[in-house]
């Protein structure tokens, strides 16, 4: 049986689709049909891969329309009767082919203060955590950053907001951060004020596509909002801290 | 010569795994400027693909295990043809690397009391290995970015290096270019760290993704660093086998950990047929104990799926020779029978091995939880590489170091899983110790600039041929070779045969074209890794060639027993003045008395 894919063939200063038809074997998945593209029609096509096997997030792309990782999207779900659209993610701009300039995320990840633990406090010099203190981070943790939950978040897709959101996939990261449990760092102010956790309307398209079907939304993006909230607008919360940043720092005083 | 951009760092390391950016953290943490190359975007690396875990003998689930333990374990894994202090270092510095991932953010799965919990692996005597779920590798991977990112490393993403750089005897940068422009660049340094991984590309059937190419192999043999042991490869028991898109992805031993056994078409579970004469004071001989140990009780003998991985892939091979194979040419590995044994076993399951549940779900239509896989070899991991100072890392090229899977000399003729993770962290920070100790010392040499275009128009060349082959037919008939002629079971006639047609394959490589121009062309990557892999390939054909006989990894069925005299020495490769690759044998370092006893005391 054979296939027909429609690639987006060109870079940053244009391009288009065009047909390659190559044959279907039984459980490929739509990274075999390029590498077969790849090796017979086309050897200059440019993808990203590497463990073909959704752990590393390297092959996103758009397959129908649909934010997919490439090495996880079986042909047998896919009609095959029609061409098989396959595009770069939208969020980034291109680089060739199928490949974008992610570069941007690696940046956001530097300026995120960075985890600070309490100091150990176990006899043995380390620390002791309970796996249900745990589970919420080991959650974000599974992160493989496909940055598809970025592609089609549509502050960064639609707005092209880059300079002012940081995107679901670093809200993760913050979110992973602060509920570690031997974090002490506070990166709240800088959620607000910098890296824009507002104007994220929890629409849920990121957790929609996050192959890892990590709660983004739910789990992550919600939470942190409300710490947001208790720090900013909560009158209560907000007398009572400054009461303790006065007591903790005649603290430091007398212990310095 | 043309102007190519030039970057200067005291230290570079190549390659951005487990190994390369733990050596770069302490190479930053030392002082001094550290640039670190690797082939795709941070965080990729194949190191993402590690599921079990880190073994260290933290004791934290048996308190009966401590690093002479482990030391004894990874020797007795090796078959004795280990570098000793290496194991030896390894077994006692990895439980602090570990402690030291979790003091960076790392979040592995807790004992009752709170602690890092160790699970069961293949040819570890106790529950050692620390891990998350069975996505160690990331989350390992991702500690060491998350906190590298913040240590002032400057990074090369999608970069590939050419050629290392040498000013008389030592080393002086290296040179290489961009995928994203295809523009050369050259990587001036006081010392280079190797940290590359492994060669699983020159084999049809691998877990390992199209980086594997054997690069810090390759680079470090043509600089004048010897390669030992080339000639033990792992092929990783479990593989999927169908459909076939899938042939190769690993499934992890975590599987058998948790209880997973091994059938054959007629559901019976073979492994408790040849269980080798070393290991059977400690192996369970019945299900009933098999199953105790994977429960965790501590009276029982661990079930004989969990021997080495080197005597579990032959026995699959056998199965499958012998006519006893499943329907697609594998065997089963079955999880789902514990839920005659577990009440909620299908969560259990879920919770323990979340990704294989995901993987086979989704690539196989199969749920674990029901149905067996069917599993079969698959190339993983080369015990083989750059031959290194133990303590320092350091090659027999000054300032040229290497670390991790490139690097050789800890796992002998077999690695026990889980001691891959760990080498990475204890070799890794060793390297970038070294290496920035050695940048130190040592001032910038000087860039040959004739050598450096040498290398950029050879690197060239293929777009200047119209009608040669395609580099990826190259790449898949070389592949066919290695899997055909050299892989779980060899012999002499099928090995001459293979350096002969790797011979061909040179001459064809010569003749590759591609198409198209420099920017993000993965013909043209698949052209210049081809150099790589055939020079790994024949130095794993030509080592396997003076091993006389079969031990750990190499199974040879024309000497297929093991033999005294190979016990004593390791192979060595090198490249002679005329060009050609010579290979001899090397008795191995003498072990100090008191690391002899701990063999003695547990045996």
């Amino acid at each position: 049986m054979k296939a027909t894919f429609k690639i987006w063939r060109g870079d940053a200063k244009g391009g288009e689709f065009r047909d390659y038809t190559t044959e279907i074997a039984e459980g490929m998945v739509v990274l075999d049909a390029i590498h077969d593209i790849q090796r017979t029609q086309a050897p200059d096509l440019a993808c990203r891969w590497n463990c073909k096997a959704g752990r590393c997030g390297s092959c996103s792309a758009e397959v129908n329309g649909m934010p997919k990782l490439m090495c996880m999207t079986r042909l047998s779900d896919l009609p095959l009767k029609k061409p098989v659209t396959v595009e770069p993610i939208k969020a980034f701009s291109i680089l060739k082919d199928l490949v974008t300039d992610v570069s941007w995320n690696f940046e956001v990840k530097k300026k995120i203060k960075p985890f600070r633990p309490r100091p150990p406090d176990a006899p043995d010099g380390t620390w002791r955590m309970q796996q249900e203190d745990i589970d919420r981070v080991q959650e974000f943790r599974k992160c493989i950053e496909c940055f598809l939950c970025q592609d089609v978040c549509h502050v960064l897709r639609d707005h092209q907001m880059h300079d002012k959101f940081i995107g679901p996939r670093f809200l993760i990261h913050v979110a992973a951060l602060e509920m570690h449990p031997l974090d002490t760092e506070n990166r709240i102010a800088e959620l607000r004020n910098t890296q824009g956790i507002g104007y994220c309307n929890i629409t849920k398209c990121c957790t929609k596509v996050c192959p890892e079907s990590i709660q983004i939304t739910d789990n992550g993006i919600i939470p942190l909002k409300e710490r947001v909230v208790d720090d900013f607008y909560d009158p209560f919360g907000w007398i009572w801290r400054w009461l303790k940043k006065k007591s903790d720092s005649k603290i430091e005083t007398r212990n310095s | 010569m043309p102007n190519y951009e030039t970057f200067e760092h005291d230290v570079l390391v190549i390659g951005a795994g487990g190994a390369g950016l733990r050596a770069a953290i302490e190479t930053s943490a030392a002082g001094v400027r550290v640039g670190l190359v690797c082939k795709s975007l941070l965080g990729k690396a194949h190191t993402v693909m590690a599921e079990g875990g880190i073994a260290a003998a933290l004791a934290n689930v048996d308190e009966r295990d401590n690093w002479k333990v482990h030391f004894a374990d990874t020797m007795r894994g090796g078959q004795y043809v280990n570098q000793w202090r290496m194991a030896e270092l390894h077994a006692k510095e990895a439980p602090d690397r570990v402690r030291e991932l979790e003091a960076w953010g790392a979040v592995f799965d807790r004992t009752k009391d709170g602690r890092i919990l160790q699970r069961h692996f293949g040819g570890h005597k106790y529950p050692r290995l620390a891990h998350v779920g069975d996505r160690t590798g990331l989350e390992m991977i991702r500690t060491l970015q998350d906190h590298g990112v913040h240590q002032g490393i400057d990074v090369y993403m999608e970069h590939t290096i050419l050629s290392l750089l040498k000013d008389g005897d030592r080393i002086v940068g290296a040179f290489g270019y961009e995928r994203e422009r295809g523009r050369f660049k050259i990587f001036r340094a006081k010392a280079v760290v190797l940290a590359t991984g492994g060669i699983g590309r020159a084999y049809r059937i691998t877990s390992n993704s199209w980086e594997y190419t054997g690069d810090g192999h390759a680079l470090a043999y043509h600089a004048g660093a010897e390669l030992i042991d080339m000639e033990f490869i792992q092929f990783h028991p479990t593989g999927m086998v169908w459909p076939p898109s899938v042939m190769g992805i690993l499934v992890t031993e975590g599987v058998r950990g948790e209880g997973g056994i091994l059938t054959n078409k007629h559901g019976k579970r073979f492994m408790f047929d040849s269980i080798p004469e070393n290991y059977k004071a400690q192996t369970a001989d019945n299900e009933e104990e098999g199953w105790r140990y994977t429960q965790g009780h501590k009276d029982a003998r661990r079930p004989p799926e969990l021997l080495t991985r080197d005597h579990v892939s032959r026995c699959i091979v056998r199965e499958i020779k012998e006519g006893r194979g499943s329907e697609h040419g594998g065997v089963y590995l079955d999880i789902s029978w514990i839920k005659q044994r577990l009440p909620n076993a299908a969560e259990h399951i879920k919770r323990k091995l979340p990704s294989m549940h995901h993987q086979f779900k989704q690539l196989a239509d199969i749920d674990i939880t029901e149905q067996p896989m069917e599993v079969g070899p698959t190339t993983h991991y080369i015990m083989g590489g750059v031959r290194v100072d133990p303590d320092t890392q350091m090659s027999r090229v000054a300032g040229l170091f290497a670390a991790g899977e490139c690097a050789a000399g800890i796992n002998g003729a077999n690695r026990l899983g889980g001691n891959s993770l760990s080498d990475l962290l204890v070799f890794g920070k060793r390297a970038g110790e070294f290496a920035a100790k050695f940048a130190k010392e040592n001032s910038l040499g000087t860039i040959d600039s004739g050598k450096v275009e040498t290398i950029a128009q050879e690197a060239l060349v293929p777009f200047d041929r119209r009608d040669g082959e395609s580099p990826y037919q190259v790449q898949k008939d070389l592949q066919d070779t290695m899997q055909d002629l050299v892989g779980i079971v060899r012999n002499d006639a099928e090995m001459r045969e293979a350096l002969g047609k790797i011979g061909d394959f040179r001459k064809r490589t010569e003749n590759a074209a591609v198409t198209g121009n420099r920017e993000y062309n993965p013909g043209w990557h698949t052209a210049l890794d081809l150099e790589n892999l055939l020079t790994v390939s024949e130095a794993i054909a030509r080592a396997a060639l003076e091993r006389k006989e079969s031990r750990g990894a190499q199974f040879r069925d024309d000497y297929p027993e093991k033999d005294e005299q190979f016990a004593k020495v390791n192979t060595i490769i090198a490249k002679a003045a005329d060009g050609s690759m010579q290979v001899r044998l090397e008795p191995l370092p003498g072990m100090p008395d008191n690391l002899k006893q701990i063999i003695e005391e547990m045996k």
